[in-house]
C-alpha cells in the first residue's frame, strides 16, 4: 500500500467515526427541522395575510375613528412590507418570544401552555383507548379475514370513519349527560369547581390529584371520558384498519408459510411472527394518529367547550391574531417533528435491523 | 367564527333527535351552589378587561360589574335614566359647560383605597390619554390630552370638575358617564402598574381595579371568567358570592347545561332551543328589548336609489311581519325609528308594512315601472343573509331585481365603508345610552363629500345628506329641557321615516332563558350591559 493509500484510508475511517456520524445526523437533523419549521412558518403567514379578515378591525372594532384604527394597524406593524413582517417575527421567535396575543392580550407563549394542556389530556385518553383496542380488534380481523368478527369489526370502523364528528358529540352528550346523566357535560370540569385546584401541570387529572381533590378528580374524569370516548373511537376505527392490512399483507409472506408449515402455533405465528414485523409502520400510523389529535380536533372542543389548541388557533386564525397563529403553528409543527423523531427512535427498539 | 356556527347549525339540524330530549331529559338535576351564580354565554369577543379600551359585549357585562361610575342606571328600573352613583349631587354652571360632582364619601375600592375625586379625575383623563376605541364617547365633549390638565380636574378630595368645549344637554353628558368608558377605577393601584407612560393598559387588560359589587377572580380568555363578591357593597346586598361565565358556543350544550341544571341562566339559546325549553316548568325564558337594529340602507351615489319615490317604494317591500312571525321569531321585534324602543326620545310608529301594490304604484310615478337591477352587500351571518333573500324575494315582486353578494366582515364593511355599494343590510347598536348615540350616526352627516371620510356615520356611509336633520339633532344635542329634548327626536325620527334612504326593520330581542329560582337578572335592556349584582336565587 502507498503512503497515499494509507492516508486516504485514515481520512475515510475518520469520517465515518460514530462521533462524526452522529454529529453530522445531529447538524442533518437540526437543519432539516429548521427548513421545515420555516418553510411553516412562512406558509401559515402568506395564508393568514391573504385571508379576508382585517387584524386591526379584530383589534379596534368597526366603530373606531380613521385615526384609531391608522395607529393600531402601525402598532401592529402592517405599515411594513411584508418581507419584513415575516423577518421580524422570524427573529423575535429565534429569541423564544412569539409576541402578545391580540385577542387574550396576553403572550402567546403563555396561552398556548395553557390550552396545549388541555388538549395533550384528551389526546392522549383518546390514542390509549385506539392503540388498546384498535391493535387488538386489526389483528383479530385479520386472522378472522371474512369471516363474522371481520364483518362486524370492519363495520364498527367503517361507522367511525363516515359519521361526522359533531353528530357524535351531540348525541352522546344528549344521551350519556342529557338522559343517562352517566358523565358530566361541556367543560372539562363541573364550572362551580373552576379555581380550585392550583395549575401545576395544567392537565386537570393530573393537577387534581396531586392537589389531594378526589372529588374534583372524579368529576373530572367524568367530563373527559365522553370527548376521549368519541376521539378515541375515530382512532380505534383508524388503527384497527391500518393494522388488519398490515397483518394480512404479512399472513401472504413466505416465512409466515415457511413457520406454519414447521408447525408453529397460530398463536405464536400471529403475536410473535407477524405483529412484530408490522409494528414499524404502525408505530408511524399511531404517532400521526396521536400527532392529528394533538392539533386539537376544533369540533369536539366546540361541541364539548374545552378550551383547546384547535380551538385557540381557529379563534386566532378567524380574527387575524397572527402571533397567536403562528405559535400555535410552531407548536403543532413540533409536535409532528417530535413524534417522527420519536416514531424513528422507536423503530431501532422494535427492529433490530433499524440500529 | 361564522365558520364554525355555520357548522355547528348544520350538526344541530342533523341531529334529528334532539327536538325529543326536552321531554326526556330528567329534570332534577344537581344544582348550582345557592350562592353562586353560573352562566353560559358567548365570551370569546372578550379581549380586554380594561374599562377605557373596551368595547365588546361580553367585555362590558363583566366591567359593568366590576366598577362604578359618576353616575348610574338602575337595574331595578333602567327607564328611570341616570341617577347619583359614586358622585351624590352635581352642579352645572350657568353657561351649561362646567359639571360640578360631589362625591359620595365612604366608598372603597377593592384595595380598600378609598374612592376620591382625584380617582376620578385620573379615570376620565386616562379614557382621554389612552385614546382607545370607546374613547369617542368623552371626546365628543372636547377634552383633548393638551386641555384634560383644565377640562378634567379634581377640585379637591370630594370634588370633580369637568369644563365641556360648548353647551350640550345636561342629559346627553349625564348619559355618556353611565357609560362603561367612564367607569372609576382605583388610580393609586393602576398608577402602580404603569410602564412607559401606558397609563397602566398592559396591567389593566387582564385584571380589575374597580369598587363595584365583584372583583376579578379568573379570566381565561375563550374558557371563562370569575367574580367574586366585595362584602358591603354600597348599592345594596349582592346575594351571588360568585359568579362564573363559561364560553359555551354552541346553542344545544348550553341548552343541556341549563336543563341539567349545571348553569343558572343560558344567553344563548337558538330560536329552536328557547322553544323547546318553554314548556319545562323549571325553567323560564325572560325576553328584553336590546338596542341593536336591523336595517336596509341605499346608497344616494346611485340613481336609482337617489330617487325618493324609489325609496319609499323600497320600505313598502319588506315583509316585516313575515320575517318577525318565521325566522327572526322571539328575536327580532318590528321597530322602524332610528331609536331603539326604550331609549329617550323612542317612537314606536310602524308606518311601512308590506304593501307591493303601493310599491309598484310608486316606482311607476318615479318612472321605474320595469324595475331595475340592483346588488346587495352583506355579512356572511345566517340572520343577515336569510333577511337579505326575503328583501330578495319581495322586491322582486315588484320587479326590483336583487343579486346578493356575501361576504366577510372585512370584504362587506370595507364596501360599505367605502361608499361603494349598493344596497347595505346589516346591524347598528347605541355606542352609549343617550339618544344622540343613533341620532348622530344616522341623521347627522355635517359634510356629505367622499373627502369628508366620516366613515363613523350610516348616513355617510350611504351618502345621506339629512340637511334638516343635521341642523335638528345638532339642536337637540344641546336642548337642555329633557322633555322638550326628548320631543325633538321624536320629530327627527318622522322626519327620517319619511325622506330617509334607511328602512330600520328590526330590533333585537334578547332572551336569557334561565332556571326558574333566579330573580333579578337583568342584561341590560336597550341601554345599558348585564347586572349581576342584584341576582337571587
Amino acid at each position: 500500500m502507498s503512503i497515499a493509500d494509507s492516508t486516504a484510508t485514515v481520512e475515510r475511517r475518520g469520517t465515518s467515526s460514530p462521533l462524526y456520524k452522529i454529529f453530522k445526523g445531529l447538524i442533518a437533523g437540526l437543519f432539516s427541522i429548521t427548513l421545515t419549521m420555516v418553510g411553516l412558518l412562512f406558509v401559515t403567514f402568506i395564508i393568514a395575510r391573504v385571508m379576508p379578515v382585517d387584524p386591526v378591525l379584530a383589534v379596534v372594532g368597526d366603530r373606531a375613528s380613521q385615526e384609531i384604527y391608522e395607529a393600531a394597524y402601525k402598532a401592529m406593524g402592517l405599515d411594513q412590507p411584508l418581507y419584513v413582517q415575516f423577518l421580524l417575527f422570524l427573529k423575535q421567535v429565534a429569541m423564544g418570544d412569539f409576541g402578545m396575543s391580540t385577542l387574550t392580550a396576553r403572550p402567546v407563549i403563555e396561552d398556548v401552555a395553557r390550552v396545549f394542556p388541555a388538549t395533550l389530556e384528551l389526546a392522549t385518553l383518546a390514542t390509549i383507548a385506539g392503540v388498546g383496542l384498535g391493535v387488538p380488534m386489526g389483528v383479530l380481523a385479520a386472522v378472522n379475514e371474512g369471516r363474522w368478527p371481520d364483518q362486524l369489526i370492519r363495520l364498527v370502523g367503517l361507522f367511525g370513519y363516515s359519521m361526522p364528528i359533531f353528530w357524535f358529540g351531540l348525541m352522546g352528550l344528549l344521551i350519556f349527560y342529557g338522559i343517562l346523566g352517566w358523565v358530566g357535560g361541556p367543560g372539562r370540569i363541573d364550572i362551580y369547581y373552576e379555581d380550585i385546584v392550583p395549575v401545576v401541570s395544567g392537565m386537570i387529572l393530573i393537577d387534581s390529584l396531586l392537589a389531594g381533590e378526589i372529588e374534583i378528580f372524579w368529576n373530572a374524569v367524568s367530563h373527559i371520558i365522553l370527548p376521549a370516548s368519541i376521539l378515541g373511537y375515530y382512532s380505534i376505527a383508524y388503527i384497527s384498519r391500518m393494522t388488519r392490512s398490515f397483518m394480512l399483507e404479512q399472513f401472504s409472506q413466505e416465512y409466515i408459510t415457511t413457520a406454519r408449515v414447521k408447525g408453529v402455533s397460530e398463536a405464536s405465528v400471529i403475536w410473535r411472527h407477524a405483529l412484530p414485523n408490522v409494528m414499524i409502520p404502525l408505530i408511524t400510523v399511531i404517532a400521526l394518529s396521536y400527532a392529528t389529535l394533538l392539533e386539537g380536533s376544533v369540533l369536539t372542543e366546540i361541541i364539548f367547550s374545552w378550551p383547546g389548541l384547535g380551538n385557540y388557533i381557529t379563534n386566532a386564525l378567524l380574527s387575524a391574531d397572527m402571533n397567536a397563529v403562528m405559535g400555535g403553528t410552531v407548536v403543532v409543527g413540533a409536535i409532528f417533528v417530535g413524534l417522527n423523531l420519536f416514531s424513528d427512535f422507536m423503530y431501532k427498539v422494535v427492529d433490530p435491523r433499524a440500529r | 367564527m361564522q365558520f364554525k356556527r355555520s357548522l355547528l347549525s348544520l350538526a344541530l339540524a342533523a341531529s334529528v333527535a334532539m327536538p325529543i330530549s326536552g321531554t326526556i331529559i330528567s329534570e332534577a338535576g344537581a344544582a348550582t351552589p345557592p350562592n353562586m351564580l353560573i352562566i353560559a354565554d358567548r365570551i370569546d369577543d372578550l379581549i380586554s378587561l380594561d374599562p377605557q379600551e373596551m368595547f365588546e359585549i361580553s367585555g362590558t357585562d363583566m366591567a359593568n360589574n366590576i366598577y362604578d361610575r359618576l353616575v348610574e342606571l338602575n337595574p331595578a328600573d333602567l327607564s328611570k335614566g341616570y341617577e347619583p352613583g359614586l358622585a351624590e349631587s352635581w352642579e352645572i354652571s350657568e353657561d351649561g359647560k362646567t359639571f360640578t360632582f360631589k362625591m359620595r364619601e365612604g366608598i372603597k375600592f377593592h384595595s380598600g383605597n378609598t374612592v376620591t375625586a382625584k380617582d376620578a379625575e385620573y379615570s376620565i383623563r386616562r379614557v382621554i390619554g389612552l385614546n382607545k376605541t370607546p374613547s369617542f364617547i368623552l371626546t365628543q365633549f372636547g377634552f383633548t390630552p393638551e386641555n384634560m390638565s383644565e377640562t378634567i380636574k379634581a377640585i379637591d378630595e370630594n370634588t370633580f370638575q369637568i369644563t365641556t368645549d360648548k353647551k350640550y344637554a345636561p342629559s346627553f353628558v349625564l348619559n355618556c358617564f353611565t357609560s362603561v368608558v367612564a367607569s372609576i377605577v382605583d388610580s393609586e393601584v393602576v398608577k402602580s402598574n404603569e410602564v412607559d407612560g401606558d397609563w397602566g393598559n398592559g396591567w389593566l387588560k387582564t385584571s380589575s381595579a374597580g369598587s363595584g359589587a365583584f372583583k376579578l377572580q379568573n379570566w381565561k380568555p375563550n374558557e371563562s371568567y370569575s367574580l367574586t363578591a366585595v362584602p358591603g357593597y354600597w348599592r345594596g346586598d349582592v346575594a351571588m358570592k360568585r359568579v362564573i361565565v363559561r364560553h359555551v358556543l354552541e346553542s344545544a350544550s348550553q341548552r343541556l347545561m341549563l336543563e341539567k341544571g349545571d348553569v343558572d341562566i343560558a344567553r344563548h339559546l337558538s330560536p329552536e332551543d328557547v322553544a323547546s325549553i318553554s314548556t319545562n316548568e323549571d325553567l323560564k325564558v325572560e325576553d328584553t328589548l336590546r338596542g341593536r337594529l336591523m336595517y336596509v340602507s341605499f346608497n344616494q351615489k346611485d340613481k336609482a336609489l337617489s330617487h325618493p319615490k324609489v325609496t319609499e317604494a323600497l320600505k313598502y317591500l319588506v315583509d316585516y311581519k313575515g320575517m318577525t312571525g318565521s325566522f327572526l321569531q322571539g328575536q327580532w321585534t318590528i321597530q322602524q325609528a332610528f331609536l331603539p324602543q326604550t331609549f329617550m326620545g323612542e317612537l314606536k310608529d310602524t308606518p311601512y308594512a308590506l304593501n307591493i301594490e303601493k310599491a309598484k304604484a310608486l316606482l311607476d310615478e318615479a318612472g321605474y315601472s320595469d324595475g331595475f337591477d340592483v346588488e346587495f352587500i352583506v355579512r356572511n351571518s345566517t340572520e343577515r343573509v336569510e333577511i337579505a333573500q326575503s328583501l330578495q324575494n319581495t322586491f322582486g315582486q315588484a320587479g326590483v331585481r336583487v343579486s346578493i353578494t356575501q361576504g366577510t366582515g372585512k370584504q362587506i364593511l370595507g364596501r360599505y365603508r367605502a361608499r361603494d355599494f349598493q344596497v347595505y343590510v346589516g346591524e347598528w347598536g347605541p355606542d352609549y345610552p343617550d339618544p344622540h348615540t343613533n341620532a348622530d350616526t344616522f341623521a347627522n352627516n355635517p359634510d356629505n363629500r367622499d373627502e369628508a371620510k366620516l366613515i363613523g356615520k350610516v348616513a355617510w356611509r350611504n351618502s345621506y345628506a339629512a340637511k334638516d336633520l343635521t341642523t335638528l339633532t345638532d339642536l337637540a344635542v344641546q336642548e337642555s329641557d329633557r322633555e322638550k329634548r326628548a320631543r325633538m327626536y321624536v320629530q327627527a325620527q318622522k322626519t327620517f321615516q319619511k325622506e330617509a334612504p334607511i328602512a330600520i326593520m328590526f330590533q333585537k330581542v334578547d332572551q336569557s332563558s334561565m332556571r326558574a329560582n333566579v330573580t333579578g337578572f337583568n342584561p341590560g335592556g336597550a341601554i345599558a350591559s348585564a347586572f349581576y349584582w342584584p341576582v337571587k336565587k
